[in-house]
C-alpha cells in the first residue's frame, strides 16, 4: 500500500511537470476584445479556408501584454492598441508582417497606413480606429456641450462617469490643460492630478467605471459618461437623447491594430486571418456589428447619411486632426502609475 | 500497516501549490522593478494615501461579518429547532445561492439598487422621492452580506444541530427558563461554529473585490481592488505581491487569534 | 396553551426564515425574470420571450466554456477525492503531533484569499516556464479542491467505530479488501458531499483560473468579461438554466444519501 501511495504521489508530480499532455487540435488561437467581432465573419473564415478558430478575450491592454508573457507560444492573432504596438514592437515580441500576403491590405484608407507608432505597417494591421470623448443626456443637460471642461463643472457634480482607464483618464485631463496627451514632463502629470483629485474630492465625478459606463448611459444612470466612440454609438442606438461629444481642446485618437506574436506557431495562417478582416464585406459585417469606426476605404465611403452624421461614426477630419495618438512613454510609466494611484486613493 | 503515508499525494500537493507559490508571491513583494531587495512595497501600504484603503477594508468587513452574524445565527438556531429540523429542504434553499456566480447575484442585486432600478421605481410609482442606494457604503456591505451570510449559517447550523436535544430538555427540567437555556446551554456550545463562521465571513469580506464596483461605482475602493488593479490595470506585480502578502498576514493572525478563543480546535470546519 | 405559544413561536420562527429566504431569493428571481426580457436594457421590460435561451445555444463561446469549465471541474473533481479521500485516512492515522500539523497545512488554502492563491500560482508557473493552460488550470482547481474533500471526509472518519477495519482483517479481508469493502462504505456520505462541494467550487471560480489559465476560458471568466461590459440576458438565461441544474443535482443527492452537511 505504501508503495503504491509514493508512486501515485511521483506520477502526480511527473504528470505537474509534463503539463498533463492533452492532445491539442492545430488551431488558430485569435485574443481579442470581449464582443469586438461579428462572430459571423469568424465562420466565414473557418467555412472559406478550413481552418479552425479559437476566440479569446481580454480586456485591457495591459492585461492582454501579461497574459502574452506569461503564455508564450499560445496565441497567433491579437489586437493591441497602438501604444501597446509600439511597446510590443520595442520588446521584440510581434512577428514581421508580410503584406505582400496580404492583397486586401490596399483597402485600408491612406490616413491610416504607415502610422508613427509602426512605421510601415510592418508589425501591425488596423483592425478599427475611433475616437475618445463623452456622451451626455440632453433630457438632464439641455445646453450644448463642447469642452471637457464639463467634467469639472460643479454644475453636474455627482452625474459623471469617469474612466477607469489609466492612460485614458489622465490623458484628457492633460489635453484639458492644453498639453500633451504624451507629455513626460512631471509639472504636467502633476496638474493633471491636482485636477482630477480636485474633482474626486468635490465629488463631482460619480463614480470610475470602465465598460459599463455605456449601460448606465442608456438607464439614465448618470449625465455625462467618458467613452470610446463606439461605446458612444452603442449608447446613443440604444438612447436617442444622448449626445456624443469629441471637445473642442482635442482627445485622443486611437487604433486597434492586428498583430502575431513572434511566437506563434501559425503565423502564414495568422496573416491568411488578418487579411480576411480587411476584405470589404467582412469589414463592413464587423462595422455594422461594432459600431467602431472601420479602417478600410469602401466601409467609410458607403456610410448611410444618418451615419455619416454622427460624430462618433465619421468624426470630421478637422476634429481628427485636433486628436493626438497615445505614444508610449515607457520611462515615464512609473510617473504615470503615481499619479493614476494618486487619484484613485484620493478622497 | 503504515496507512498514514496514504497522505504523501495529498501533502506533496499542498507543497507545491499552496507553499511554493507564496514564496513567490515573497519573493515579488520584497524587490523591485528591477530585482533588488527592498522593502518600499510592503512599507508604502502604511503611507498615509494608501492606509485608508486597508482601515476601509478591514472596517467594511468587521461591519460585515457582524451583520451576518446578528442575521446568520437566529437563522441557523431556528433551522436547527425542533419546528424546522425535519424540513431539510430549507437548508438546502439558504445554501443553494452560494452555488451562484456572484458576479452575476451582484448584478442582479444592482439592478434591483439602481437610480432606476427596482425599488426606486417602486418608489417613484409610490409618489417618494428616489434615493441614491448605487455609491453609498450602505449598498457595498448590502452587497458583502448577501454574498457572505450562507458561509456564516452553514456552520452554525452544524454546531446546533449537533447539539444534544437531550442536554436542552435536562436544562429545561431543571427549571432553567428558556432565555436561560439559551444563553447557558445553546449559545457556549456552539461557539466553535460560530468561529468558523466568522472565519469563513471575514476572510473573503476582507478580500472583496468587483462587489465594491458594481454596487458603488468604483468610488468605494477597498484593498481587493486595489491588489487587482496592480495586477491588471497598473501592470505591477511587485507592489501586487507586497499588498497580497499583507492582506494574508492579516486573514491569517485574525484567523491564528480566532483559534486561540476556540475551545474545539480539533474538530475540522464545517 | 403550551401548544398555543409553540405554534405562535412556529409563525414567528417561520416568518423570520421566510424573509432571510426572500432576501437571498430576490436578485435570483430578478434575474429569472431578465432572462426572458425581450429588452436588451435592465430597465425596462418589453415583453416575454425565449430568445436569450435560444441565442446561448448558439453562441460558441459559451459552449465552449461550457466544455472547459465541465471539463475541468469534472478531472479535478475526481483527482480532489481520490487524494483527498486518501489523504483524510492517512491523517486519521497519525500521530497527534503530524495530525495537527497537516490539518493548519489544510487550512492555509482555505484561508487564502482566492486572489492571492491565483496570482501565486501564476507567479510560480511562469517562473519554472510551464506554460499556462488547461493543465495548469486542472493543477489549481485540484489544490482548491482538496481541502474540501479532506474537511468533510475527516469528521467521518472521527466518528466512525474503529474496530470495523480490525474486524474486517479478523474476517479474513486483504488489507485493500477491508479499506475498499469496509471504511469506503462508512465514509461514503463525506466523500459524495466533498466532491459535491469541490464540484460546484470548481465550477463557480474566477479569480484562480483567470490567473492560472491562458487560452480556456470558463464560464465564470465569461460572465466576468461580459460583466464590465454589460451583462446581456443569455447570462441570466445561461445562470437560470445553470442554477435549476444544481438544484436538481443536490435534490438528487439529497434524496439518495442524504446530504453529510445538513
Amino acid at each position: 500500500m505504501k508503495k503504491i501511495a509514493l508512486l501515485l504521489s511521483l506520477l502526480l508530480a511527473l504528470s505537474c511537470f509534463s503539463g498533463f499532455a492533452l492532445a491539442e487540435d492545430v488551431e488558430l488561437t485569435v485574443f481579442n476584445w470581449f464582443d469586438y467581432i461579428d462572430p459571423a465573419t469568424i465562420e466565414m473564415f473557418e467555412e472559406e479556408t478550413g481552418i479552425s478558430v479559437q476566440y479569446v478575450n481580454f480586456t485591457t491592454n495591459e492585461e492582454m501584454y501579461t497574459k502574452l508573457e506569461a503564455g508564450a507560444g499560445s496565441y497567433d492573432v491579437i489586437f493591441p492598441s497602438e501604444y501597446m504596438i509600439e511597446r510590443m514592437v520595442k520588446h521584440d515580441m510581434l512577428a514581421e508582417l508580410d503584406l505582400s500576403a496580404m492583397p486586401n491590405f490596399a483597402n485600408i484608407m491612406d490616413s491610416l497606413k504607415n502610422p508613427s507608432y509602426d512605421p510601415g505597417n510592418a508589425h501591425s494591421v488596423p483592425y478599427m480606429w475611433g475616437t475618445l470623448g463623452y456622451v451626455y443626456n440632453t433630457e438632464m443637460i439641455p445646453e450644448e456641450l463642447t469642452s471637457w471642461s464639463a467634467l469639472f463643472d460643479e454644475k453636474y457634480a455627482g452625474q459623471i462617469l469617469m474612466m477607469n482607464s489609466m492612460r485614458d483618464t489622465i490623458g484628457l485631463a492633460l489635453k484639458y490643460l492644453g498639453y500633451s496627451m504624451n507629455t513626460r514632463d512631471e509639472a504636467e502629470l502633476n496638474a493633471a492630478k491636482d485636477l482630477l483629485v480636485e474633482q474626486k474630492q468635490k465629488h463631482i465625478e460619480a463614480g470610475y467605471l470602465l465598460d459599463e459606463i455605456k449601460d448606465k448611459m442608456i438607464g439614465g444612470e448618470a449625465a455625462i459618461g467618458v467613452v470610446y466612440s463606439g461605446d458612444a454609438q452603442y449608447a446613443i442606438d440604444g438612447n436617442p437623447i444622448l449626445k456624443y461629444v469629441i471637445p473642442e481642446e482635442g482627445s485622443n485618437i486611437w487604433v486597434d491594430g492586428m498583430c502575431v506574436p513572434k511566437d506563434s506557431k501559425h503565423i502564414a495562417e495568422a496573416q491568411q486571418f488578418i487579411d480576411f478582416m480587411c476584405r470589404e464585406d467582412v469589414a463592413a459585417m464587423n462595422f455594422d456589428y461594432i459600431r467602431y469606426c472601420s479602417p478600410i476605404q469602401s466601409v467609410a465611403d458607403n456610410l448611410s447619411p444618418e451615419e455619416a452624421a454622427m460624430p462618433a461614426l465619421n468624426p470630421s477630419n478637422e476634429v481628427a486632426a485636433s486628436c493626438e495618438y497615445f505614444n508610449d512613454v515607457e520611462d515615464a510609466m512609473s510617473l504615470y502609475e503615481n499619479v493614476w494611484m494618486e487619484v484613485r486613493l484620493a478622497r | 500497516m503504515k496507512r498514514q503515508w496514504y497522505a504523501a499525494p495529498y501533502a506533496l500537493w499542498m507543497l507545491l501549490f499552496t507553499l511554493v507559490p507564496l514564496l513567490f508571491v515573497a519573493y515579488y513583494a520584497f524587490t523591485d522593478g528591477s530585482g533588488g531587495f527592498s522593502t518600499d512595497n510592503i512599507l508604502r501600504i502604511f503611507q498615509p494615501g494608501y492606509l485608508p484603503v486597508l482601515l476601509d477594508s478591514l472596517r467594511l468587513s468587521l461591519y460585515c461579518t457582524l451583520i451576518c452574524l446578528l442575521i446568520g445565527y437566529p437563522t441557523a438556531y431556528f433551522l436547527a429547532s425542533r419546528d424546522f429540523s425535519e424540513n431539510k429542504m430549507l437548508v438546502v434553499l439558504i445554501l443553494l445561492p452560494m452555488w451562484m456566480n456572484f458576479l452575476l447575484r451582484t448584478y442582479a442585486m444592482m439592478t434591483i439598487l439602481e437610480n432606476n432600478g427596482l425599488i426606486n421605481m417602486l418608489l417613484e410609482k409610490l409618489g417618494l422621492d428616489k434615493v441614491q442606494f448605487i455609491g453609498t457604503e450602505g449598498a457595498v456591505l448590502l452587497g458583502m452580506v448577501y454574498n457572505f451570510l450562507p458561509f456564516m449559517v452553514l456552520p452554525v447550523y452544524t454546531a446546533l444541530k449537533k447539539l444534544d436535544a437531550r442536554v436542552i430538555e435536562a436544562a429545561e427540567d431543571l427549571g432553567a427558563n428558556p432565555l436561560r437555556v439559551i444563553t447557558r446551554v445553546i449559545v457556549p456550545q456552539s461557539i466553535p461554529g460560530v468561529i468558523s463562521g466568522v472565519t469563513m465571513v471575514f476572510m473573503p469580506a476582507v478580500t472583496t473585490f468587483a462587489i465594491t464596483r458594481l454596487l458603488s461605482n468604483g468610488m468605494i475602493y477597498l484593498m481587493g481592488d486595489m491588489i487587482e488593479e496592480f495586477f491588471i490595470t497598473v501592470n505591477n506585480r511587485n507592489a501586487g505581491s507586497a499588498l497580497s502578502l499583507v492582506m494574508l498576514a492579516l486573514v491569517l493572525i485574525s484567523t491564528l487569534l480566532l483559534r486561540l478563543v476556540n475551545p474545539d480546535t480539533r474538530e475540522g470546519r464545517a | 396553551m403550551i401548544r398555543k405559544s409553540r405554534g405562535a413561536a412556529r409563525v414567528l420562527k417561520g416568518s423570520y426564515l421566510a424573509l432571510v429566504l426572500a432576501f437571498l431569493y430576490l436578485p435570483i428571481l430578478v434575474m429569472f425574470a431578465l432572462s426572458f426580457n425581450e429588452s436588451v436594457s435592465r430597465a425596462s421590460w418589453t415583453g416575454f420571450t425565449l430568445d436569450w435561451y435560444v441565442q446561448l445555444f448558439h453562441d460558441q463561446n459559451i459552449i465552449n466554456a461550457l466544455k472547459v469549465t465541465l471539463e475541468v471541474a469534472v478531472i479535478a473533481t475526481a483527482a480532489s477525492v481520490v487524494i483527498g479521500t486518501l489523504g483524510a485516512i492517512g491523517m486519521y492515522c497519525m500521530k497527534q503531533g503530524w495530525f495537527n500539523l497537516m490539518a493548519v497545512l489544510s487550512n492555509i488554502p482555505m484561508t487564502m484569499p482566492d486572489m492571492v492563491t491565483g496570482v501565486s500560482l501564476m507567479l510560480m508557473f511562469v517562473f519554472v516556464k510551464v506554460p499556462l493552460g488547461k493543465a495548469t488550470m486542472i493543477m489549481a482547481h485540484i489544490a482548491f479542491d482538496i481541502p474540501y474533500v479532506l474537511l468533510s471526509v475527516l469528521p467521518r472518519l472521527q466518528m466512525m467505530n474503529p474496530n470495523i477495519y480490525e474486524a474486517a482483517l479478523d474476517l479474513g479481508c486483504k488489507p485493500r479488501q477491508a479499506l475498499t469493502k469496509a471504511i469506503v462504505p462508512e465514509i461514503a456520505p463525506g466523500i459524495v458531499t466533498g466532491g459535491l462541494l469541490a464540484f460546484t467550487m470548481s465550477l463557480d471560480d474566477f479569480v484562480i483560473s483567470y490567473f492560472t489559465s491562458n487560452t480556456d476560458q470558463n464560464l465564470a471568466m465569461i460572465v466576468y468579461s461580459a460583466a464590465r461590459l454589460g451583462v446581456k440576458p443569455t447570462m441570466y438565461a445561461l445562470s437560470a438554466l445553470m442554477f435549476v441544474c444544481i438544484l436538481a443535482l443536490l435534490l438528487i443527492v439529497n434524496r439518495r444519501s442524504g446530504l453529510e452537511i445538513l
